[in-house]
């Protein structure tokens, strides 16, 4: 994509999101759109370490719970909005650097495989510690803050206020993964033995990679617990860790709008598609299997590939063409 | 002052014995070639100089420093480079980036997130005088999995060049190249300055045992034979172990 038509992109797509209520009318979809919103930010964040850093967690939904049953309780407890949220991404960072010191160890399947036991470590908190957690009731999030004293009451509201803050996320992933730290992870994840006879410390760049993705990942916890004014141990479930990461899979692992795609995906799933499916988890399933038979690196590289492909057998119909340029898997589109 | 002194080095496997009480002190400067039957244990000895493996006993000194429990990414940044008898490098990216990648190694940009490293003019330049160095400079952009392997071994000096090392780890360096690409590789070496020191493990004694100073026989992990060339090749062991009559 050339840099006019690729600046014109970004320009649409920031009017259509700044504009969807307007556009959108309807309460109900506007709320769609911010959850669509939050995933994705978690989803970015997973993709730091399952795309860039090539560490594969079922642990996310851990720290995405840690964030959002700490700000609930502080809010619970009578703190404000700001020291709840302070402490709240103080303690999933803490977490996530302890979750990164145990999944360490262990590269490939070890590293899924601690992770998933860390997830599940925090939802056994969750589920049995019920004097502090509440159990199975959960804990409920009585009122959502007002940033610069405009209320996120009402539904455009706290989708104003999640696009502010998927955009960030956006932005920092966007420089993120151009900058020299992104390139030494990137470099991490393809020859881990040559970073480190080049002088790379490839155990604490991962480190930080964790605590990165750990930071927005809480971000995205708390977002959740605005939206649902509520935080259950559900919501560390092992489903909700592998939703996340199928989210990442299904739209493109080491790109920047992949993680946006997948998150998409399935909240309109979820969300859309089950009132009128009553087995829409078969579908959803169907969809994945669609998209890994057609488009193995995810729905946004193979898009891209066959947006290309069509334009070069329209722009070469009939005529002797040249080789089509090979798709390189580590740039993002 | 020695560039390279190791002393007494053992690692064993298990039951295993790779590497037993090995004694070699490189002058700096000098072009060093180690040859031995396979399994010898030549590359678990770079593996143990450079870090990758943690030995048992024994000491590594370089240039007076000993290294012997200094982390294996920290000597890169003490002058210690290697190149890998498997390429180990990076196909997804440029011939460029890979070695912007070995630039960016000894610098603390590394740890930036928030600047753009094509927007590097002093790194990327450095990268291309590297890429010159090999003859690689035309090939800047090219992304490494279209290249050829003579190609990429000169990519893995490039990128071991650009660190300026003062000890530089070849192992096997000429390992299947072609006869005209063992001719541009040679040339390559023998226009690496005397600053720095070589190290050179290689079956192909056609190439190596002109280019080599001194030799050392590795022998199911010992040294059993070291001198100049004329007396290793002179030396009966030599020829039972490893020339052959």
């Amino acid at each position: 994509m050339n840099g006019r038509l690729r600046y014109a992109t970004i320009g649409a797509a920031l009017v259509l999101l700044a504009t969807l209520p307007w556009w959108v009318g309807n309460s109900y979809y506007i709320n769609i759109a911010s959850q669509i919103l939050l995933f994705a930010v978690f989803a970015l964040a997973l993709n730091v370490l399952v795309g860039y850093a090539g560490l594969v967690s079922l642990g996310h939904a851990g720290l995405f719970a840690i964030a959002g049953y700490t700000a609930a309780l502080l809010l619970q407890a009578g703190y404000g909005h700001f020291a709840a949220d302070t402490a709240a991404i103080v303690v999933t960072l803490a977490a996530s650097a302890i979750f990164a010191v145990l999944a360490l160890r262990s590269t490939g399947i070890g590293f899924l495989m601690i992770t998933l036991a860390l997830g599940q470590i925090v939802w056994g908190i969750a589920y049995r510690w019920a004097s502090l957690t509440g159990g199975d009731n959960g804990v409920n999030v009585t009122t959502r803050p007002s940033p610069f004293g405009i209320s996120l009451a009402n539904a455009p509201s706290f989708y104003f206020a999640s696009l502010v803050v998927f955009l960030l996320a956006f932005a920092t992933m966007a420089v993120f993964v151009r900058s020299p730290f992104g390139a030494s992870l990137r470099g991490t994840r393809d020859q881990a033995r040559r970073m480190n006879a080049l002088g790379y410390n490839v155990w604490l760049i991962r480190f930080v990679a964790i605590v990165f993705s750990g930071f927005w990942t809480g971000i995205s916890g708390l977002l959740f617990i605005y939206y649902n004014q509520f935080v259950s141990p559900q919501v560390s479930a092992l489903t909700a860790s592998a939703e996340v990461l199928l989210m990442v899979i299904s739209g493109g692992t080491a790109t920047l709008l992949g993680p946006i795609a997948g998150a998409i995906i399935v909240v309109v799933m979820k969300n859309v598609v089950s009132a009128y499916v009553e087995r829409w988890n078969l579908v959803l399933g169907l969809i994945f299997i669609v998209i890994i038979t057609f488009m193995p690196d995810g729905l946004v590289p193979g898009t891209v590939r066959l947006c290309r492909w069509s334009w070069h057998v329209i722009r070469w119909n009939g005529k002797p063409a040249p080789a089509m340029e090979k798709h390189s898997p580590g740039a993002p589109p | 002052m020695s560039a390279l002194a190791v002393t007494q080095l053992c690692k064993a496997f298990g039951g295993l014995r790779v590497t037993a009480s090995v004694n070699l002190t490189v002058e700096a400067g000098e072009r060093r070639l180690i040859i031995g039957p396979n399994g010898a244990g030549k590359t678990t000895l770079f593996n143990l100089i450079t870090g990758e493996i943690a030995p048992d006993s024994g000491s590594i000194v370089l240039f007076d420093r000993d290294i012997t429990r200094v982390a294996s990414y920290r000597r890169p940044h003490l002058g210690m480079a290697r190149t890998y008898q498997i390429i180990t490098l990076f196909d997804k990216d440029t011939i460029l980036r890979n070695v912007t990648l070995a630039l960016l190694g000894l610098s603390s940009l590394r740890w930036s997130p928030f600047t753009d490293l094509d927007g590097q003019p002093q790194l990327i330049e450095r990268a291309r005088e590297a890429l010159a160095r090999v003859g690689l400079a035309h090939l800047a952009a090219r992304p490494l999995s279209q290249t050829s392997y003579g190609e990429r071994r000169r990519v893995e000096i490039a990128m071991a060049l650009a660190q300026n090392p003062k000890v530089l780890l070849l192992d096997e360096p000429f390992a299947g190249l072609s006869i005209d690409e063992r001719r541009d590789v040679r040339a390559l070496l023998n226009a690496i300055p005397r600053e720095v020191t070589i190290v050179m493990i290689e079956h192909n004694m056609d190439v190596a045992l002109d280019w080599a100073e001194r030799i050392t026989l590795l022998h199911f992990g010992k040294v059993i034979v070291e001198g100049t060339r004329a007396e290793v090749v002179a030396d009966p062991r030599t020829r039972e172990v490893y020339l052959g009559h």
